[in-house]
């Protein structure tokens, strides 16, 4: 019991399944060595160059994997890991997020004081956690996953430590951090104790195996494993540490907090949830329904309140997982409820991963317009205000392409037709409604009118022209050695043109990616 | 990859209705790529490419059938297969002079009336909203539709909140918050509407799939229908949903508020004919007493607030809430009269609102108010002005052998026959709309002119050249509005049929006596009827 079934005659390890951990994390290992062998500091660029190309070798090793295999999942290590459509989508986006938050901190990182090779190694390793996050199929894996993407994040926010705001960040997000992972690994110790196994389809297949009575401590421990990774996605109420520690942290990273960290929970999530206890569909549909109209309402409301954009965003952030959670909890009620999985389950959890694929390059594009705008702040002792809503004021006078361009960021966030925003919002209200479940459907829209305000009195302040007459010669005098486009670091503005050709292109022409979505949850579904 | 140029390729090969929607689009992005040195480039070729749109429009009413009752110039193309969403366009006697008004009324606004600052961006989101209002017009899936309603809500509050006066940042975000807040709604029931009204076959969103097969349930029928007809009276807009209007109007410079009465509030009614009768017809007669309710009252209320307007573009925006109300009787009057006098009222209401937006514009430009107390005398120092302005006005006030006549009277005529009080009450608004508008002209244009009055100068060429278009049709259409008719009456025929198919309720035919049930009202007629 609660080993898998392997077709084939494999070796112990595959692998060419752990290609995309391997280059991430011996990239980062081989930086880090060379870095502190060199016998003088490596060029930035070095670290930046390293990053990119280890990203984007991660995605294109995952993409040709997609391809080759055919979406057939591949267990490896004794059926601990496995490599699936999910789990590849899912390293493609954490290559490409890596990829994008290298070439928005390359022209942030003396401003924040980081040192660039630390930085790069940290990111890698943090993507290595976050992609093994999605592809973990045993509990345990996953809290390793989860561990290494949260350790290094926790000192990739403190490595701008120069800035109290940043130590504080980083030190909240450590303290909650570990009491979530406390609380996981408590679920994982109860589910363990409940079934016998901690590998995910190990747990599934006992679960409908076995007929049993109601088991509390099997509740006990999924409603434990929620919390933990609850705290990770920003969930209300375990939401507490998110607008502080997205407020505090630099801009690029936190960027990749909003959209990589985030997807890795929600995958990890949704693979605890549907592929260990699916069968207790029953238990967790309705914490996971709560959650999301928590999240919602809370996310929203608090993101009107802000008058600072960086808080905004965080808050808003907040209210994009309350709508992946109205994905992932759209399973019909009860009755009907195999069936309904044996047909494909509806889009439950393909319309999530399609809300986080967008979403993250949303967020990643936002916050590097964020940190483009922090930049022309010249103190960054001042950090405090940074992005105050008043320092947006007659942004497009200065920056009309940059405000352009963020205005088409936010509005996909408030989920205006022809941007990937509305198609995923769409497509998350299909699944709920495919799952009869109208209320959560028209509150979430509510709560995306109430936040299009938030988003709304941004692009108001971008094109109010009362901020025009306080500087114009807001350039800084041009980094040395940093290329530069109409003043703007020529790095950001790439991975912002980048965030904002996906997010108008998906809008436009979702087909594909919605395809894609609905491929890579096929091994996910029972 | 494959399948992403597959679905961009499969977009080629456009008739006129795409022509129609991507001319102005691909104009905006055209000015839009200007160079930065060149602004003054933006109006002309900006203009030309909505010309060139209003001119495929006239093209598209040239070979219109007017006999035939269906959609025509249908065109579609998969989109989103995935989604069982298609590409789907059509039009039919009902849109397309909405089509045609659309596609005339934002050339002329672009070339007549000056912007004042960053004119790239201004033309550019004024083509957009050309390209959007024609999408939302001719749309024949719900998805398309939606995307069309909701896109046009950009570009309009970006005009209001670049170009308008001074209270526009308000009045640009109440205006974008009402209309998406309708809208919420309207997209969680378009999505319901589809996965439980789709055939066997599979999810679809084509208009006249759902229409046709009326798979739903009565009761998720009514509650689609409610959040449909919400995000629809939003923008109509009816009482007591209508606030962000007059902000809206009197805030926007003044393009924006001759595209926003002639096009965008349409955009409301043709939505109630379109996708609440089309689509729920059932749910279209149960909720019936409440619309016909809702618009009288918006008729009233609309005539007495305007008259107590002291800003004269206020006045105007009020106005519109009470021509906007008579049509809502029409269409749930449920006779082919009344129906097709709003469809013909809703072309009517947008040329004669949107030509006197364009004159309240051009005296803010002369005098720097709106504000009737500050003007008197007006027509001795600009006699051309007055006479365009009493032309126009009149044809707001509905004076026979102007053209809002025909479509108030029709409505009168059609929705006596089934709906006897609420037209009478609706009627008197009509003699509201003489008084209000009489009263501001009064003091507007008569009485011993201030200094500043005497100054104010007369009408320009260019701006007649603006304005002529709006006379002519406002006289052809008043004496001759046969055209309009003709193409209107089949569709509007052939809708009722569809209706009267799938309700209880018993459309008279126009030769009926007139049966009377005093005792009861009419409300009740609609239990009756089941």
């Amino acid at each position: 019991m609660g080993q898998v079934e392997i077709a084939f005659e494999a070796p112990a390890v595959d692998w060419w399944v752990l290609t995309p951990q391997i280059i991430l994390v011996g990239a980062a290992l081989g930086l880090l060595l060379v870095a502190s062998l060199a016998p003088r500091a490596l060029p930035d660029w070095v670290s930046t160059i390293t990053s990119i190309a280890t990203g984007a070798a991660a995605a294109i090793v995952a993409a040709v994997q997609w391809a080759a295999w055919d979406l057939a999942p591949r267990p490896t290590l004794n059926g601990a890991f496995v490599s699936d459509g999910f789990s590849l989508l899912l390293t493609v986006l954490v290559g490409a997020g890596v990829v994008m938050t290298a070439l928005v901190a390359h022209s942030a990182l003396d401003r924040y004081d980081m040192a660039p090779p630390e930085f790069a190694a940290l990111l890698l390793a943090s993507a290595a956690g976050a992609v093994v996050m999605a592809g973990a199929n045993d509990l345990i894996v996953l809290f390793l996953g989860l561990e290494s993407l949260s350790i290094a994040l926790y000192v990739l926010i403190a490595l701008a430590g120069r800035r109290a705001s940043a130590r504080e960040s980083a030190m909240k997000y450590f303290v909650l951090g570990a009491f979530s992972s406390a609380f996981f690994l408590y679920g994982i110790a109860l589910v363990y104790g409940s079934t016998g196994s901690t590998n995910l389809s190990g747990i599934g297949g006992f679960l409908f195996g076995s007929i049993r009575e109601t088991d509390y401590l099997l509740l006990a421990g999924i409603a434990l494993l929620l919390v933990g990774l609850g705290f990770k996605v920003a969930a209300v109420p375990f939401h507490f540490w998110a607008p502080d520690v997205y407020e505090g942290a630099p801009s690029p990273v936190t960027g990749y907090l909003a959209s990589i960290a985030k997807a890795a929970g929600f995958a990890a999530l949704a693979r605890v949830l549907y592929v260990a206890v699916f069968e207790q569909s029953t238990a967790w549909t309705p914490i996971l329904v709560a959650l999301a109209f928590a999240t919602l309402a809370v996310g929203a409301v608090m993101a009107i309140c802000q008058n600072d954009v960086k808080r905004m965003l965080a808050y808003s952030s907040i209210s994009h997982a309350g709508f992946v959670l109205v994905g992932l909890s759209a399973v019909p009620a009860a009755s009907g409820v195999l069936q309904w999985a044996e047909e494909g389950g509806g889009d439950a959890v393909s319309s999530s991963v399609f809300y986080l694929i967008t979403y993250s390059f949303m967020a990643l594009g936002s916050f590097a317009v964020l940190s483009v705008v922090g930049a022309e702040l010249r103190s960054p002792e001042a950090d405090a205000s940074a992005h105050a809503l008043s320092r947006y004021g007659g942004l497009a006078r200065r920056r009309p392409v940059l405000a352009l361009a963020f205005t088409v960021l936010l509005l996909a966030q408030a989920g205006v037709p022809l941007t990937a925003g509305f198609v995923a919002k769409f497509e998350v209200i299909r699944a709920a409604i495919d799952a009869s479940g109208y209320v959560l459907a028209a509150v979430a829209m509510i709560t995306a009118v109430v936040s299009a305000f938030a988003y709304l009195r941004v692009v108001l302040a971008m094109y109010a022209p009362e901020g025009s007459a306080d500087d114009d010669d807001s350039a800084p005098a041009a980094r040395a050695g940093r290329p530069r486009w109409g003043g703007l670091p020529l790095t950001s503005v790439f991975a912002i043109s980048l965030a904002v050709a996906v997010t108008v292109v998906v809008g436009v022409l979702p087909q594909t990616l919605l395809e894609w979505s609905r491929d890579a949850v096929l091994s996910i579904i029972l | 990859m494959g399948s992403l140029l597959a679905a961009s390729g499969s977009v080629g090969d456009f008739p006129l209705l795409n022509a129609l929607i991507f001319v102005p689009a691909v104009g905006a992005l055209v000015v839009a790529l200007l160079p930065r040195s060149r602004p003054d480039l933006a109006r002309p070729l900006g203009t030309l490419f909505a010309a060139i749109g209003g001119a495929l429009a006239l093209a598209l009413a040239w070979q219109f059938e007017a006999a035939d009752a269906g959609f025509q110039f249908v065109s579609q193309q998969s989109w989103i297969p995935a989604l069982g969403i298609s590409w789907h366009v059509g039009v039919d006697g009902i849109s397309l002079w909405l089509v045609v008004l659309t596609s005339v009324v934002v050339p002329i606004v672009l070339a007549g009336v000056d912007p004042h600052h960053d004119p790239k961006p201004y033309t550019a989101w004024m083509l957009l909203l050309q390209a959007g209002s024609v999408g939302a017009f001719v749309a024949l899936d719900l998805f398309v539709f939606f995307v069309m309603f909701e896109v046009v809500l950009v570009p309009m509050y970006l005009l209001i909140a670049g170009w308008g006066y001074e209270g526009r940042r308000y009045a640009a975000t109440k205006f974008f918050i009402y209309t998406m807040a309708g809208s919420a709604l309207l997209l969680v029931a378009i999505v319901a509407t589809a996965v439980l009204g789709s055939p066997d076959s599979g999810i679809t969103f084509d208009l006249q799939t759902l229409a046709e097969g009326q798979l739903l349930g009565e009761n998720t029928a009514r509650l689609c229908f409610v959040a449909f007809a919400i995000a629809f009276l939003v923008k109509v807009p009816v009482v007591p949903l209508h606030t962000w209007l007059p902000d809206a109007h009197t805030e926007a410079p003044t393009a924006g508020s001759v595209v926003l009465a002639a096009v965008l509030l349409k955009l409301g009614t043709y939505g109630l004919l379109r996708f609440g009768l089309y689509l729920f017809p059932e749910a279209s007669d149960w909720a019936a007493p409440v619309l016909v309710t809702v618009g009288v009252v918006g008729v009233i209320w609309g005539a007495i607030t305007a008259a107590m307007q002291r800003d004269l573009k206020r006045l105007v925006a009020y106005s519109s809430v009470a021509h906007m109300g008579f049509i809502v009787l029409g269409i749930f009057a449920f006779t082919a009269q009344a129906v097709g006098g709003g469809v013909i009222q809703m072309v009517n209401h947008g040329i004669s609102t949107g030509a006197l937006f364009l004159l309240v514009g051009m005296l803010y430009e002369r005098r720097h108010t709106r504000q009737i107390d500050e003007l008197a005398g007006i027509q001795s120092a600009a006699p051309v002005y007055a006479g365009v302005f009493t032309l126009i006005m009149l044809s707001s006030v509905g004076v026979p052998g102007l053209n809002g006549f025909v479509g108030e009277f029709l409505i009168l005529i059609g929705s006596f026959e089934t709906r006897r009080w609420w037209t009478v009450i609706a009627a008197t608004g009509m003699i509201l709309a003489a008084l209000y508008l009489l009263w501001a002209y009064q003091r507007v244009f008569h009485g011993p002119p201030a200094a500043a009055d005497r100054q104010t100068a007369d009408l320009r060429r260019g701006e007649l050249l603006t304005l002529a278009p709006f006379v002519i049709a406002v006289v052809a259409l008043g004496v001759y509005p046969k055209p309009l008719l003709d193409a209107v009456e089949p569709a509007a025929d052939k809708l009722l049929e569809h209706f009267e198919e799938h309700s209880g309720f018993e459309v008279p035919e126009p030769g009926d006596p007139v049966v009377v049930d005093y005792g009861d009202g009419a409300g009740e007629h609609d239990e009756d009827g089941h």
